[in-house]
């Protein structure tokens, strides 16, 4: 599959409870590695209750598959729930680090101001790079990345989407 | 609490107390470094173990052992070498449903993750081809985690549980408290079917002209066999099978036509493709059983009965779809049928058809007009063996022969490696299902290339009085390969040739077992006499031609409709 095949393909969220244990990462990631299921991105934390964790898997792929990838993770024993959320009515956010080149005070300036319009903090200002932090959809975050591009990206790490379904 | 429930002793003793409360009578297994407790605490069990030779046998024993008894077989092995030995064994028994318990030792707590002598990573090995894994990090664990591996090992859709416990657990000594309840609660397996669909299922039934039953290999892990039967006779259906669901339903029964797949019947792979309405029952649409998945299919009305909803839909999209045991939808189904339809007549043009392929077939498939051919050795086996006798078999050319050519009768009395298709397999199988049916005759189907993997079982055989029949169809080759390199590759023989060596009737003999060589149907028939009266572990040995090929051929990549006859 070539790069914009996949990127065309719909994003969808996959939000699930899992068992808080070792080795319950391992199970579900070798799934996807097994079946031959991409991840665009997957976070795991602890939730409301110490026993379960919260994973949010996303992934670009026909319904067909989701459909085939969502029964395969619920065989999971150590998954206690699994849901493909709704993107219009669930809430979900990425946060982003990323590091810029910054040689001198315009290319600065210039940052700065985009990012305040991307409402992103500057976390660190350094001689030659400035590192700011995006939160947002991982779409926003695309954008913001795609117009500093021309500074060079000297690092950056994103942590993947988290989600929520919206309430009542 | 009372004391029958909770009580001090070791990891190894709680082991042994909760196999002992699942109803284990038997393991299968060989000690090492990382068990000993395990061992020790088997002295005072109260079940058997059988010693085995090599731990891929104990794994295939206890799957030969719980196909039978349709409840989980149990294997031991040590760590290291000895764990990753029983993978074949665990692999085999994920790919065909079949619950199995393997508990292996591992190095103390304190060790794992140094690269201590005989460690390896078994839990991560064995992720793939389990149902879960557990590794109890304390003795008390033990008895919740060996009924939990039960519990899942046998339920919903059948597969291998592995229970890897570090050597200091097993000797641990502490209160260990036995609980009569146990709850996994990311796991529900799918019972009662979707009453819903049962009704559209069966309305699609009655309307259809020419319908078709595909039975799989759920039927015979659920034990549907007078459920299917009833199911059978009141549509007037055709029975093709699967090859894991040979021997769900009769195959001397009017309505039977075998197995379809790469190498199914004939008239089966035509008759399926011919059907208006199929209703799929604990099958999973393999590619060896239905060829291409886009073909197959194609402008019928398909009904999907499993218990795993993953099932649905991975292979085939299918119009109706019922998750559920096998057993339970399709008695409602008949119920339903019964109040909704009389009886269809078996006069009909569809039955015709039936018959039609049946006769045209056992004229046009390529026939060896030898006087000694594996299809007349099967042939006569079946006519000599009891029909309650259990057949297994290797995997390879006496496999597909035994599909063609064998006929199961008493249904649940056939199984074989379908899924994985282990060589080695059939033998240490036969011995396991002698183990749970000490009453019948079992016999292996074996091929020279595939005995010799595990041959060293005859060892387990004598000496646990355990005998089967190895019924070698001997060709001195690895046949399927050579067959496809006959076929594919323009006779381009590589790796094949097994030199008649070893001499198998010495094998036997070496072991303590009866060994005969046959080179004709007479002297044929009198050792499958002499064998099936001897109950002594027997091999026969029986020439048969290196280029008898098995037709008919589907071959891969190609649909149904692209058999090969070979006529």
């Amino acid at each position: 599959m070539s790069s914009t095949e996949y990127k065309n393909k719909p994003l969808y969220i996959i939000s699930s409870l899992v068992e808080n244990k070792p080795g319950v990462l391992f199970r579900i990631t070798n799934l996807f590695r097994a079946r031959n299921f991409n991840i665009e991105s997957i976070t795991v934390g602890i939730t409301e209750k110490p026993d379960l964790s919260r994973m949010t898997i996303t992934t670009r792929i026909d319904e067909a598959i989701l459909a085939q990838l969502v029964k395969q993770l619920r065989k999971l024993i150590d998954i206690v729930e699994v849901e493909v959320l709704d993107i219009n009515n669930t809430v979900y956010r990425e946060l982003a680090l990323i590091k810029i080149r910054a040689k001198d005070f315009t290319n600065r300036n210039e940052i700065i101001n985009f990012a305040n319009v991307f409402r992103a903090n500057i976390l660190d200002i350094g001689k030659e790079s400035v590192t700011v932090e995006v939160i947002g959809t991982p779409d926003k975050i695309d954008a913001f990345k795609n117009l500093i591009i021309q500074y060079e990206i000297v690092e950056m790490a994103r942590t993947g989407v988290s989600a929520l379904q919206r309430g009542e | 609490m009372n004391i029958r429930t909770m009580a001090e002793m070791s990891g190894a003793k709680a082991l042994m107390d909760s196999l002992e409360k699942e109803g284990v009578d038997i393991v299968f297994g060989l000690p090492g470094g990382a068990n000993l407790p395990i061992y020790d605490a088997l002295v005072d069990a109260n079940f058997r173990h059988v010693l085995v030779r090599h731990e891929q046998s104990a794994a295939h024993m206890a799957d030969g052992y719980a196909r039978i008894k349709r409840k989980a077989g149990v294997c031991l092995a040590t760590s290291g070498p000895g764990a990753t030995n029983l993978i074949t064994g665990i692999a085999t028994a994920y790919a065909d449903s079949s619950p199995l318990v393997a508990i292996t030792g591992q190095v103390p707590l304190n060790m794992i993750g140094k690269d201590a002598f005989q460690e390896t990573d078994i839990i991560g090995v064995a992720n793939p081809c389990t149902k879960y894994a557990f590794q109890p990090r304390h003795a008390t664990e033990i008895p919740e985690v060996v009924k939990k591996s039960f519990y899942i090992a046998e339920s919903g859709r059948p597969g291998p549980v592995l229970v890897d416990i570090p050597k200091d657990v097993q000797q641990e000594v502490t209160e260990i408290k036995f609980p009569d309840l146990i709850k996994v609660r990311g796991y529900k397996p799918i019972v009662d079917p979707d009453l819903s669909n049962v009704g559209k299922a069966v309305e699609l039934l009655v309307s259809a002209q020419r319908p078709i039953i595909m039975a799989g290999g759920g039927v015979i892990l659920s034990g549907a066999f007078s459920e299917l039967q009833a199911l059978a006779e009141l549509i007037m259906a055709p029975v093709v099978t699967t090859f894991k669901g040979k021997g769900a339903f009769p195959e001397n029964h009017p309505l039977a036509m075998g197995p379809i797949g790469m190498h199914g019947h004939a008239e089966a792979n035509r008759i399926i493709l011919e059907a208006d309405c199929i209703l799929a029952v604990g099958a999973r649409f393999s590619d060896r059983s239905v060829g291409r998945f886009d073909e197959f299919g194609k402008g019928m009305n398909i009904i999907h009965l499993d218990i795993d909803p993953a099932e649905i839909g991975k292979n085939k999209s299918v119009d109706i779809a019922i998750v559920g045991d096998v057993k339970s939808a399709l008695r409602t189904m008949v119920k339903m049928l019964s109040k909704v339809a009389a009886k269809k007549s078996s006069d009909n043009q569809w039955l015709k058809r039936r018959k039609e392929l049946i006769d045209y077939f056992s004229q046009n498939i390529k026939d060896y007009p030898r006087a000694m051919t594996a299809r007349k050795a099967l042939k006569k086996l079946r006519e000599l063996l009891p029909a309650e006798s259990i057949v297994t078999t290797e995997v390879g050319q006496c496999q597909m022969w035994t599909s063609l050519h064998f006929d199961v009768i008493a249904p649940g009395t056939f199984f074989s490696s379908t899924g994985l298709g282990t060589m080695g397999f059939g033998f240490p199988a036969s011995i396991g299902a002698k183990a749970a049916r000490p009453d019948v005759h079992v016999v292996d189907v074996a091929g020279d290339g595939s005995f010799n993997m595990t041959e060293n079982s005859l060892a387990v055989s004598v000496l646990e009085n355990l005998p089967v029949l190895v019924f070698l169809l001997n060709n001195d080759m690895l046949g399927m390969v050579a067959q496809w390199q006959r076929t594919f590759y323009d006779r381009r023989y590589m790796g094949v040739h097994q030199k008649s060596c070893p001499d198998y009737v010495k094998i036997a003999e070496a072991y303590g077992a009866n060994g005969l060589k046959v080179q004709s149907m007479d002297e044929l028939e009198k050792a499958i006499k002499s064998a099936l009266r001897t109950e002594v572990a027997t091999v026969i040995d029986i020439t048969i031609d290196p280029e008898e090929d098995v037709y008919p051929f589907v071959a891969p990549g190609t649909g149904l409709k692209d058999m090969i006859t070979g006529a």
